[in-house]
Order: C-alpha cells, then structure tokens, then sequence
C-alpha cells in the first residue's frame, strides 16, 4: 500500500509538485499523466526516495520513505527515465549487481537474473555490452533490473519513450501481467497508453492533480464523448444544416468526409436518432459510431490552463 | 556486506573500460622519467627510493584527479546515480565502496612500481623497511586526495570541472606548510590558526612518513582526512538530494 500526504517540492520560488495525496492499494495500475514538466518524474523521485520533499509524507507498505529509506527502496521497483545503467557493463554483470545490491546471492541470485532476462528476452544478449545495445534493449535491461527482486510496487518512469511500436506492445503486455498483488505506476504522456494499460489515471499540470479516475471516467469529461461520428460519400451544406436542426445534436463538426454531431448534453440515444434520420432522408453513409471520448481533448482541457 | 557490492562493481567497472590501463601506464612512465631524469636516481649513487617517492605528491596532484573526477560526476550525468541511490543501500554503502574502490586502484598502480624497488635492490642494499613506510606514505596520501576528489566530484554533473577543483583543492593542501598558502592566511588569521592550517600540509606528513618513521600521528592524520572528506561527500550528497 502507498499513502502519500502534502507532498510537495519547491525548487526557490518554483513549485515543481503542489500538494498532492493520493492511496493506492494492490491492483492499482497508476498512469502518471501529463505534460513535460507537470511534475511526474519528480513525484516518482520523491516516492522512491531520491529526491527530498519540500513537505508532505509518502509511506510505502508502512515504511515511511524518509524516515525509513531502505525498508521503503527494498519494496521497489525503479525504472528512472531515459533508463540509465552502467554502460560498461554487460546486462548478465549490471544484472547481478542489481541483484546482489538488493541483497540475493548465490543461487537465488541467478535464478532472479535468469528469471527477470527471460521475462525481458534479454537471453540472447546477456554478456554484450550495455552501450553497444540498441535502444529497445537498454530499455528492456532497465526494466528487468526493475522487476529483478519481484517487487510490491513498479515505478516506471516513461517506460515506453522512444521505443518502436512492437516494442511498446510488449511492454505494456508485461505491465498487464504482472500480478495482482503489485502497485504499478508509470507516468506517460502518450495517451493511448493509458487506457491499453492503466485501471487509474491521474493527470497533472503544474505540479497538482486536475483529475484522478478511472480511464473510462477521462473519456467522458471529452466534449466528444457520446458524440455520432458518420462518414459520408457527399457532404453538402443542406445536409450539413439538417443534422444541425436535428433534435438532440448540439453541434456539428465537419473534418473531411466526416461529420461528428455532439450530443445536447442529457441526451443519451443520439446514435438512434441519427440512424432513423438516415433511413428517413435516405443518405448514404459508409461508416458511423459512437464516439468513447477523445483523450487528446480531455488532456488539452485539463492541462492547458494550469500549465504554463 | 553492501560495501563490497558496490566496491566490486566499481573497481570491474575501472578494468573495463581503458582509462585503467592508460592511467596505469602513464603513472608507471612519468614516475619513472621523474626518478631517473628529474631526481637524478644514478647519479646519486645511493641506495634507496627517495628520489621516486618525493615526485609522489606532484603525480598525483594531477594524476589523482583523474580517477576521481568520475566517481560521482559521471553517476550524476548518466542518470545511474538515480539508480544506486534507490537501491536499498545505505548511503555509507554507497561512499565508502566508491572511494575503496579507487584507494585500491590506486594502490594497484602503486604496486605496479615494483621494478624500481627491484632495481634498488639489485644495484646496492636498501633499507627495505624504509622503503616498505614510504609505500604506505604514499598509498595513504592517495587516499587523502581522492577523498577530496570524491568530495569535488559529488559537486558538479561536469569532470572538467571536478577535475579543476581538485587539483585546485588538493594543492592546497599539498602546499599548505610552504610560503605560497601560509602568506595569504597570516596577515589576517591569528597565529594558532596559521599553524594549524601549516599542519594540514600533505607534505610535512608525507616526508615524515618516508623517511622511514611511520608515526600514529601521521597515520592518524591521512585517516581522519579521508573520513573527514568523505563524510563532506555525504554531505554534499544529501544536499543535492534535497535542491
């Protein structure tokens, strides 16, 4: 269990973290969300432990991480950004330190190694070294050391930066799989992962939470969401001012072929609305669907104002 | 023990690289060119390892800055520091094993000398023993140096700039007994401090130490001016924790 309270960290007259608190339990797969700068890494500094806060308390599984540093680093696992590791190193040598810091030896200590670089499929590159690796494998050989102990808790900071898509598939897989006993937070701030991986999102900007939820509840703060979405052959000016006046549609958005209707807000059956409309005017549509919500308005509204 | 975790990786990560080896090769020339050529070895003609050790100070004042420049300045760069200050060691861990890992190179380089102590050897009868204190001298006064490169290095991401002030730092003290420190501090620092700063001198220790006399006082003296420092580097350390 996390429990962090007032956390906040001040750099002069700057505040990079403002007052946050939040609980999480066992099963929380936490995103970080927000824009560079909103204060994600330096929360996941302060729960790790390497960066003091300014105020405030963070305790991890009753350990309070300032007063009790070591129990608290020894239920964590930590991926900083950007990944860095001893680049001297071979992953099978940078493996076993790892392991060896987080007190393993002998036997236990291989098979965590053995274990962590076959869930990772680091095998084929163990004893090359670190800084002759391609970008996608550095980045696998710092999550491996993260997950090397079997850790309570995972803080993975932008786990997935730069690396190609099938590569971000499979990281995200691994955060999927991982049991259901672990707290998981990884900030982001590419928005599909948080509803590929996340069952919490928290967004940011300056330094504060603006919103803290279910990936579901996000989507249904976008103004697009509920929305009738049609692709269209033609799209005419007629037709166009005819959805317009059409009972429930707020609004029409034209982008291509395409017309997206916003919803009058209380109206929930917009879609069959639409669709008899369709029938009725006799309009060839190719495509249409109900909007989730889009992630990139619901950042943009959340963020924009606060972060300056 | 966590020291030794940390000391093992440092030290193999020395050896895997070729600063080790181009360190090691170019302490072994210049400490030779300054025994034969500077300090007149032959022409001496007497059987002992004066003339190797007093260059020591000289060496390492920008020798000793090299090994340490990178201890933590390198950590800081590459962002692995954020790694090692979030496993669960403790930060002495941490200093301590950094520190003994580059004391220990040190002395691996120092013990590479080994053919001039051959040499003296084969050519007249040394005192040994003379020669064995003086190792020592010399092994604890790295010592001391790298504890205020690793203090200097904890301050800054850049190695030039580590390097830079603890060559400037370690001068200092090096020079510490001698005209060049003691006349900036007199005209404005009572005479019991003026002394005090003479004694701090890595010279007035180092020459008592080889010339044979391995007192507890100058013993004690590089101990407490390697602890003394790196508990700075702790210092240091835990400052910018907090910034």
């Amino acid at each position: 269990m996390i429990e962090v309270s007032h956390l906040s960290k001040h750099y002069g007259d700057f505040v990079a973290v403002n007052d946050l608190s939040f609980r999480l339990v066992p099963g929380d797969i936490l995103g970080f969300l927000g824009p560079n700068g909103a204060g994600k890494s330096t929360t996941m500094k302060m729960l790790t432990g390497f960066l003091r806060p300014t105020s405030g308390d963070i305790s991890i599984w009753g350990s309070d991480v300032w007063t009790d540093t070591l129990a608290a680093q020894s239920h964590i696992g930590y991926l900083p950004e950007g990944a860095p590791a001893y680049e001297e190193m071979t992953p099978l040598g940078f493996l076993n330190f790892i392991a060896e810091a987080r007190g393993l030896s002998g036997p236990d200590r291989d098979d965590a190694v053995s274990k962590a670089s076959a869930t990772m499929s680091l095998e084929s590159v163990l004893n090359q070294k670190i800084e002759t690796l391609s970008k996608g494998f550095k980045r696998r050989v710092g999550m491996a050391q993260a997950i090397l102990h079997d850790p309570d808790v995972l803080i993975l900071d932008e786990p997935t930066d730069g690396l190609d898509p099938n590569q971000k598939h499979e990281v995200r897989e691994m955060i999927k799989g991982l049991s259901k006993e672990k707290i998981v937070i990884v900030s982001t701030h590419i928005l599909e992962e948080v509803t590929a991986v996340c069952n919490r999102v928290m967004v940011l900007a300056g330094g504060a939470i603006v919103s803290d939820g279910a990936p579901e509840d996000l989507l249904t703060l976008s103004r697009h969401h509920g929305a009738v979405t049609l692709e269209l052959i033609e799209i005419t000016e007629e037709l166009t001012s005819a959805f317009q006046s059409l009972d429930g549609v707020d609004e029409v958005e034209r982008e291509d072929n395409r017309l997206t209707l916003m919803p009058v807000s209380d109206v929930t059956d917009l879609f069959s609305r639409v669709m008899s409309f369709i029938r009725e005017k006799d309009v060839t549509v190719t495509a249409a669907f109900v909007e989730q919500g889009r992630l990139d308005d619901v950042f943009r509204t959340l963020t924009e104002g606060d972060a300056q | 023990m966590n020291i030794g975790v940390v000391l093992k990786r440092e030290l193999s990560g020395y050896f895997a690289t070729p600063v080790a080896y181009v360190f090691i090769f170019i302490f072994l020339v210049l400490a030779g060119v300054f025994t034969f050529y500077v300090g007149n070895f032959y022409e001496r003609q007497q059987a002992d390892l004066v003339p190797f050790f007093s260059f020591h100070p000289w060496l390492y004042l920008f020798l000793i800055p090299a090994i340490s420049m990178r201890l933590w300045s390198e950590e800081r760069k590459s962002g692995t520091l954020e790694l090692l200050m979030t496993l669960p060691l403790s930060r002495w861990d941490i200093v301590l094993g950094k520190f003994l890992a580059a004391w220990l190179f040190a002395g691996i380089a120092l013990v590479l000398t080994f053919p001039i102590w051959l040499t003296v050897n084969f050519l007249g009868h040394p005192d040994n023993g003379v020669i064995l204190a003086s190792y020592i001298g010399s092994w604890l006064m790295a010592g001391g140096f790298l504890a205020i490169g690793s203090c200097m290095s904890a301050l800054t991401r850049s190695q030039v700039v580590a390097f830079v002030l603890c060559g400037f730092v370690t001068l200092m003290f090096v020079m510490a007994g001698f005209p060049l420190v003691l006349d900036i501090v007199r005209g404005w620092l009572p005479l019991s401090l003026v002394d005090v700063i003479a004694s701090l001198s890595f010279l007035t220790h180092f020459n008592a130490i080889s010339r044979g006399v391995l007192s507890l006082q100058d013993f004690l003296y590089f101990i407490s001016m390697i602890l003394a420092w790196l508990f700075a580097t702790s210092i240091v350390l835990d400052l910018k924790k907090g910034g």
